[in-house]
């Protein structure tokens, strides 16, 4: 039966009818996984070893930093008074996972990638800080610290605590996404949410839209410098974010299977929603275009005989495809689990405004300002020293 | 020059990283600092929460007196009322809400209008149950105030005004 | 007013590490307050609330009595209590027809017939203070917390406006005000069952209800209400030990 209420179809309890959460909290979770996906890829070579993927390392680590400063952002625009938001370093209720956000972004900003970024690009600030002069000269000589020892020793030194630092990243990379994923799933009050493999998908989405987006990145800087990329390190990424994928399309469709075979309450208004207000981010762009595309074609770069230029033409499609499906995960998650009534009786809509606080526009340029962090960084701290890219890290 | 012996030689190798743990623990320290500085007073002392916000609970004005704010002044209605069929609803139930002029009672309040205000209670409607007093409007006395017969403090037929 | 040092010191830390507005809007949250009322122990209190599905007749007193109470914005949809109108036909439990026209701030227009084979109903609703509250879990600093007396309250000048605690709720009893920015529920009129006053909308419902109940206190009508009658609170799949009882609440209400 129809309301009289725009937008809303059936019966939605009264305060149910404007959503809570909208699109800067999507942004939040896609933004935090392009920090963990990026960090995971950088670990692979840092502490698994496979050097194939060394030349997006310092590249990795620059993207995660330039996003995770973001990250923030939409959080604080979205609070009704985010003057307050240091309350959560003040009074963390612990049984909040929310709370530990303060904590867990303060601790991988501080003690994971900066430190790993400032022990890997050490000899470089302490050899630049000698030679530039001016405002960037003064900056690269705060950066060290007042150290200015660059001995074999003292760098041998570095090498070993930043894969320390490194190895305990990996699971602070985890907790800094898996976190949001606890956030969601352990809402049961929500049955679109409410699931303990939340935490788990969120995981995995984020590794797979964070090695998309290296692998996006790559390709786009080795074309803008002119430099060939180097296929060894994109073919294995792909096949990185290949493994990732199935995983995570695994993990996705077992959820999907368990809702329709359990067909518990929740599952004939949720079913509904997927057909009608859902169908289009859900099963076009999540799923098929999202998932399966890419998938298919990082398949047929696996299977098949094919030149670079055909690989590095399925990579690019593949990672645009990629990064939009994971985007389109995080709405159909939180929009998603918004759009029907607590009751089973309804749905609403989402009124995406444009210029405002969380408006689309807002969300474009904090989409955007992670892209100008990292040219300035990429500028302050070279990923490569010139005139070729240089992967190996002791010689001058 | 004497050649450093390994020990200084590792200390003067690792001294950049005493630094960072240095600045680490200024870090901490500061924010332990702020921390003793702006927690709100007496917060976690009952439960996870500031215990001020109980007495800033507190202090809301009242806007509605209460049944026994009434009955302190108007106790000759109280006791017809009581009587009645009309005993159950609060004064302010009819009357809307009153702490004004309980509490200061040159406040007029306005008197209820005598048909709107008692359909919105009695008119038939699918729903009430079936005991509940209901009547159809268009039928039942359709023109004028339902107080020409029924008198509102003890409407039951044949109480007094 | 004598200012020492050690509350000079205090006061200039405090304004050096936060910003000039956040100080000033803190100055009072910071400071601390009695939380103890003259008169009223909380230790002696357990509040609750029962409703009697037989006995409301869906007149929307008790949503506009609280509006007005507690100063809830006007314009639809903000809520702290609000009530819906079932019609099941049939006996078709699983596929209620429901309906809450502003929360039933204006009544219900007649929509029905009767004789033709459904029962309707009306269900009040609010904030069920749950023992076992999702929302006070997840709230991120403290905001949102059950006081010692039984009461879900909302800390207004704590609240970030984060709108987790709106999300974990399984009944939708929360909202953001629209003019704060923080959230707002039903609190039970703390402010006036402290003073012994009775909640506004139990003081406005003609039938009777919607009753107050303070299940310590060995004379209060809940005992009885709770032997006599058969109980169920909302969504008790959700284990919130909720303290609204509901007598003659049908299966198809959700």
């Amino acid at each position: 039966m129809g309301s009289t209420i725009p937008g809303v179809d059936g019966y939605m309890y009264p305060n149910e009818m404007e959503l809570q959460w909208g699109l800067l909290i999507v942004l939040y979770p896609f933004i935090t996984g392009l920090v963990a996906g990026a960090f995971i890829l950088a670990s692979l070579e840092r502490v698994f070893k496979v050097e194939q993927v060394k030349p997006t390392y310092r590249l990795a680590l620059l993207t995660a930093l330039a996003f995770l400063l973001v990250a923030p952002l939409p959080l604080q625009l979205h609070l009704g008074h985010p003057e307050r938001s240091f309350e959560m370093y003040l009074t963390p209720h612990l049984t909040s996972a929310m709370a530990m956000f303060g904590f867990v972004y303060l601790w991988y900003l501080m003690a994971v990638l900066l430190l790993e970024i400032w022990l890997e690009w050490r000899r470089e600030i302490v050899l630049l800080a000698a030679s530039t002069t001016g405002v960037r000269g003064f900056v690269y000589r705060l950066l060290t610290l007042g150290s200015r020892n660059i001995s074999e020793r003292a760098l041998a030194l570095d090498d070993r605590v930043g894969w320390l630092v490194t190895l305990i990243g990996i699971p602070s990379a985890f907790l800094l996404h898996g976190y949001v994923g606890f956030i969601f799933g352990s809402v049961k009050a929500n049955p679109w949410w409410s699931t303990p493999l939340m935490p788990i998908v969120f995981l995995f989405s984020a590794i797979v839209s964070g090695v998309a987006l290296v692998l996006l990145m790559y390709m786009a800087v080795c074309a803008l410098k002119g430099v060939a990329a180097d296929m060894r390190c994109t073919d294995t990424m792909g096949r990185y974010l290949l493994y990732a994928f199935v995983i995570d399309f695994s993990l996705e469709m077992l959820d999907l299977l368990h809702r329709v075979y359990e067909a518990d309450e929740s599952f004939k208004s949720l079913d509904f929603m997927v057909h009608t207000r859902l169908y289009g981010s859900h099963i076009l762009v999540q799923i098929v275009a999202g998932t399966m595309v890419p998938i298919g074609l990082l398949a047929l770069t696996q299977v098949l005989s094919l030149t670079e230029r055909a690989r590095r033409g399925l990579y690019v499609a593949a990672t645009i495809l990629t990064l939009v499906g994971i985007f389109a995960m995080r709405w159909n998650v939180v929009i998603g689990g918004q759009l029907f009534s607590k009751s089973f009786l309804g749905y609403t809509t989402y009124k995406m405004e444009f210029a405002t606080r969380e408006g689309l526009f807002t969300a474009a340029l904090l989409l955007a300002l992670p892209f100008l962090i990292l040219w300035g960084l990429v500028r302050l701290l070279p990923p490569w020293t010139a005139p070729e890219w240089r992967t190996d890290r002791t010689t001058a | 020059m004497e050649a450093p012996t390994p020990r200084t030689a590792l200390f003067k190798d690792a001294e950049h990283l005493a630094r960072v743990a240095g600045l680490f623990l200024l870090g901490i320290g500061g924010f332990w600092v702020a921390q003793r500085l702006l927690v709100p007073e007496g917060f976690g002392q009952y439960g996870h929460y500031r215990p001020g916000a109980l007495a800033d609970k507190r202090d809301q004005p009242l806007v509605f007196a209460g049944r026994a704010a009434c009955e302190q002044c108007h106790t000759d209605i109280a006791e017809t009322k009581a009587k009645g069929k009309h005993a159950r609803p609060a004064c302010e139930a009819c009357h809307g809400a009153l702490a004004l002029h309980a509490s200061d009672p040159t406040v007029k309040p306005t008197r209820p209008d005598g048909r709107t205000l008692c359909l919105r209670c009695h008119a038939a409607l699918v729903g009430r149950p079936s005991p509940f007093p209901q009547i159809d409007a268009a039928e039942h006395a359709p023109e004028g105030a339902c107080t020409a017969c029924h008198a509102a403090h003890d409407p039951g037929l044949g109480g007094a005004p | 007013m004598t200012v020492d040092r050690r509350e000079f010191l205090s006061r200039t830390g405090k304004l050096l590490l936060l910003t000039g507005t956040a100080a000033a809007a803190l100055e009072h949250v910071l400071a601390g307050r009695a939380a103890a009322a003259p008169g009223y122990a909380e230790t002696e209190h357990w509040w609750g609330m029962i409703v009697d599905i037989d006995k409301c007749i869906g007149c929307g007193n008790c949503v506009r009595a609280c509006k007005e109470e507690n100063d809830v914005p006007r314009e639809p949809y903000y809520f702290r209590t609000w009530v819906e109108r079932y019609h099941v036909e049939h006996g078709d439990m699983e596929h209620p027809t429901v309906d809450s026209p502003n929360g039933g701030f204006d009544g219900f227009p007649e929509r029905y017939a009767s004789g033709d084979g459904s029962k309707s109903f009306f269900v009040p609703k609010l904030c069920n203070h749950c023992v076992e509250s999702p929302c006070v879990q997840v709230c991120p600093v403290g905001a949102t917390f059950r006081s010692r007396d039984g009461v879900v309250l909302v800390d207004k000048d704590y609240c970030l406006g984060c709108r987790y605690c709106v999300q974990a709720c399984p009944y939708g009893c929360r909202y953001i005000d629209p003019r704060k920015h923080v959230v707002d529920k039903c609190d039970l009129c703390y402010h006036r069952i402290t003073k012994g006053l009775t909640t506004a909308c139990a003081e406005a419902c003609p039938t009777g209800a919607r009753q107050l109940v303070d299940l310590k206190d060995p004379k209060d009508p809940v005992h009885a209400f709770l032997r006599t009658r058969s109980i169920q609170v909302l969504k008790p799949q959700m284990a919130t030990h909720a303290k609204v009882f509901y007598a003659g609440l049908d299966g198809s209400v959700r």
